[in-house]
């Protein structure tokens, strides 16, 4: 399993703070992207390609290239306002 | 001391400074940045703001921004702390203390630390203003503000 975690504005429009998904055919950032997107609706909408998120894969910044293995944590995110 | 802190309670400003130099008598600077939340943003006022994290990544990322710190420049302390939750006008966010020897170290690590903070790590804002709740935009300035330092 691939946990997947959302967070602020994201998780808003998405309506969940997570998810586990199934880690079969998931080798990349890309990929797991691509599963999210078929949802369609919001998901199309607040992942698509003209929107701006960052993600991280086991807490470190990533990219769609970004190879996944069974068991990490991928969270996409606006992007950061602290400080 | 090299430390980083993400809390929901207040910081006492005085007391994390005493600690950064206590110990240490080759310390002969020491800067510190304190960012407040205003009472106004984009034209609006603002009464209250939220902040919310990525509780397992922010530690880590501030540890990474600090290291990138001490590699390029000679620290003898770093001290960062950010508040998350609930805060009000003039509540205190952040902190970046950085002390060294000298202070040119401590200026320039002190300004690179909270302009690599404010674009790496995962922290939120949310405001409330007299229309309602809306999450605060990622400024273009501050992108440029951390371009600066690449190399």
């Amino acid at each position: 399993m691939i946990q997947v975690l959302y967070f602020a504005r994201l998780r808003e429009a998405l309506g969940r703070a997570g998810e586990p998904i199934d880690a079969a055919g998931l080798t990349e950032v890309a990929s797991l992207l691509a599963k999210l997107r078929e949802r369609g609706g919001v998901w199309e909408e607040a992942l698509g390609e003209g929107q701006t998120f960052l993600v991280a894969v086991n807490q470190e910044i990533a990219t769609p290239e970004t190879t996944l293995r069974d068991g990490d944590e991928v969270a996409f995110f606006p992007p950061v306002t602290g400080g | 001391m090299f430390s980083v802190s993400v809390q929901p309670e207040p910081f006492d400003i005085a007391a994390e400074q005493a600690r950064l130099c206590a110990g240490n008598p080759g310390v002969g600077a020491l800067v510190s940045f304190v960012g407040l939340m205003r009472d106004h943003n984009d034209g609006q006022a603002v009464t209250r703001m939220r902040l919310e994290h990525y509780p397992a990544m922010t530690e880590k990322a501030l540890g990474a921004i600090v290291q990138e710190a001490r590699a390029r420049w000679d620290l003898l302390g770093v001290r960062i702390v950010h508040r998350v939750g609930e805060l009000k006008p003039g509540d205190p966010i952040v902190m970046v203390a950085v002390t060294s020897s000298h202070r040119g170290e401590a200026f320039r690590a002190c300004e690179f630390l909270i302009d690599y903070l404010k674009t790496r790590a995962p922290f939120w804002k949310k405001e409330t203003t007299a229309q309602g709740e809306r999450w605060v935009d990622a400024r273009e300035t501050d992108a440029a503000a951390q371009a600066r330092w690449r190399r």
